[in-house]
């Protein structure tokens, strides 16, 4: 039986990974199956992008190919790497079955670059898995509780 | 020689021509474009497909000003000042629904979807014919054009047809249009974005075919890699100027095109389907025109402001400065109506990939475009004051030339020199 702790541990390992832009050590937090979704601002949270336009919605291989490409210099919109700060609260367990678990957190993230901060803030929502190797994200989905990406402009990090 | 006119200085005999910084950067060309350019020009709206149900509305900003697009209980579109004819609080208070009726909460007007006043409080303790005369109705935008189903208005009462102001623009908004028989639609999710630049540069950036090799690298890096996914076709083919200041340039490409460019990644299942959506293209519109809407990329420059890229998927963009050196942004996916959910589901995917806000190339666009915002800090030094735009003078023009943006170029001057030094 899975505990909270052990949930906020593996999402503020997590944070901190990105926040130290250890990418690939990041992408080993997610199953080979895993999904990271940001849907657009106006859309609903349950938003299918099958159907509608978000802004991202990876499956694992492109996933690891943003990863791929975040982690190159001629990514230029991060390189120089932008300054961010991941911070994650209000996590609640909210059920589990067949090994997998969904959780709801809030977050803020604050990106600083070229003397801007701009703030991404909303709410994650994760199905984990337990695994041999332990828990991992199978996914995330990062539903921003914004009205547009106005100043942000882009969601070149990860959320 | 070299001769200078407002903004800009050409000597086409030394395939010169270049655009002074300062159109980038002064609060004077800023205030000049709106009164003579967005003030002036007809104006992307939206589509038809947003309001598509009868009492269906958006609300829209466009040019600074708050409108709320509408189709009403009869069925004709509107766009109209969201306002009160009586205090001036908004009418429309929601992004987007159905609505029979607008009311405005401050005092309790309530106006019909077609804008006429239907209750007023108190209504005994004003004249009697105060409904007759039409004071307490909404007000339309002075002028509202539906083409093809891209829907635009304009501030000027005196401005031509829409159909004479597209001009040559009409054939390529055509080959948009044309793409499904059962008409053309924006799919849910708008991409609403700022960039800290001048609006023009991303008038430039959308259709410049030069900046690929080096900004997208990492996107390019992707498709190479991703190369079963391609197919072995190049980026060639050429640019034009439309006139009025539209512009387009049209090519083709290694990527996969949901209107009918199959890409082995797409598997049998997206073959047979691609076959299906060319077979249909063909049927209605011969193999020329059907192949040219399936293998041809377009960027469409529709001035000043309207861009509408066909290309590894539909988008629909439109933009506005707040300041010299910041703009809003819009952008949609537009999509035939009755493609089949795999198609979408592609298209969709296909759009992620390299386009918006958090795409493998878009971002790096906006790097590029603020970039150039914060090299014009020394717009006004001896020496860096101009960008060069003269690539393809003189010569046949290729997909990767700059001949779209003078043409964009030209207009602009025209307009905004008339009124500002």
């Amino acid at each position: 039986m899975t505990t909270r702790s052990e949930v906020e541990d593996l999402l503020y390992l997590e944070a901190d990974l990105l926040d130290a832009w250890k990418l690939k050590d990041w992408l080993e937090l997610y199953t080979d199956d895993a999904e990271y979704e940001v849907p657009s601002a106006d859309l609903p949270g349950d938003a299918d992008p099958a159907k509608s336009l978000f802004y991202i919605a990876d499956n694992r291989f492109r996933l690891q190919e943003r990863v791929v490409r975040l982690n190159k210099k001629t990514m230029w919109s991060e390189y120089p790497r932008s300054k961010t700060r991941h911070l994650v609260t209000n996590v609640r367990l909210l059920g589990a079955e067949n090994g997998e678990l969904r959780v709801r957190a809030a977050f803020a993230v604050y990106r600083t670059k070229w003397g801007n901060t701009d703030i991404y803030v909303g709410s994650y929502e994760y199905v984990l898995r337990e695994t041999d190797a332990g828990l991992k994200i199978r996914k995330k989905r990062a539903i921003l509780e914004l009205d547009s990406l106005r100043p942000q402009g882009r969601v070149s990090i990860l959320l | 020689m070299e001769t200078v006119t407002g903004f800009i200085a050409e000597d086409q005999a030394q395939g010169l021509f270049r655009v002074a910084r300062t159109a980038f950067t002064e609060e004077s060309v800023f205030r000049a474009e709106y009164e003579s350019v967005f003030e002036k020009c007809w104006l992307y709206v939206g589509h038809e497909s947003e309001v598509r149900k009868n009492g269906d509305f958006v609300r829209r900003t466009i040019a600074g000003r708050n409108l709320v697009f509408n189709r009403d209980t009869s069925g004709k579109l509107n766009v109209f000042f969201n306002v009160c004819p009586h205090r001036g609080a908004e009418v429309c208070r929601e992004k987007h629904g159905n609505a029979k009726h607008f009311q405005c909460f401050y005092h309790g007007w309530i106006f019909g979807s077609d804008g006429s006043l239907k209750s007023q409080p108190g209504k005994e303790r004003y004249i009697a014919d105060f409904g007759a005369q039409g004071r307490g109705n909404l007000v339309t935008v002075p002028r509202f054009a539906n083409y093809r189903g891209f829907c635009f208005i304009n501030f000027d009462p005196t401005a031509c047809s829409i159909e004479e102001y597209l001009g040559n623009a009409r054939e390529y908004l055509d080959l948009v249009a044309d793409q499904s028989e059962a008409g053309m639609v924006v799919v849910s999710g708008m991409q609403e974005y700022s960039i800290r630049a001048n609006w023009k540069l991303l008038v430039e950036n959308s259709n410049d075919g030069y900046h690929a090799a080096t900004t997208h690298a990492t996107y390019l890096d992707y498709v190479a890699k991703t190369h079963v996914m391609g197919n072995d076709v190049a980026l060639r083919g050429i640019g034009r100027e439309l006139g009025n200041g539209h512009a387009v340039v049209e090519y083709t490409a290694p990527w996969g095109r949901p209107i009918a460019n199959w890409i082995p990644i797409w598997g049998e299942e997206g073959k047979r389907e691609m076959e299906r959506i060319h077979a249909g293209l063909v049927a209605r519109h011969g193999k020329d025109k059907a192949d040219r809407i399936a293998f041809k990329n377009r960027n469409i420059l529709i001035f000043p402001n309207l861009v509408v890229n066909d290309i590894m998927s539909l988008t629909v963009r439109t933009f506005y400065p707040l300041k010299p050196d910041l703009m809003h942004v819009t952008g949609w996916a537009l999509a035939p109506e009755n493609e089949s959910e795999w198609a979408r589901e592609y298209r969709l995917n296909n759009f992620l990939e390299f386009l918006g806000p958090g795409g493998f190339a878009t971002p790096d666009d906006v790097e590029a475009l603020e970039s150039c915002q914060g090299g014009y800090r020394n717009a006004k030094e001896v020496g860096v004051g101009w960008n060069d735009i003269s690539k393809g003078m003189g010569l046949d023009p290729q997909y990767d030339d700059e001949v779209q943006m003078r043409s964009f170029w030209k207009e602009w001057n025209r307009r905004v020199s008339a009124v500002c030094k």
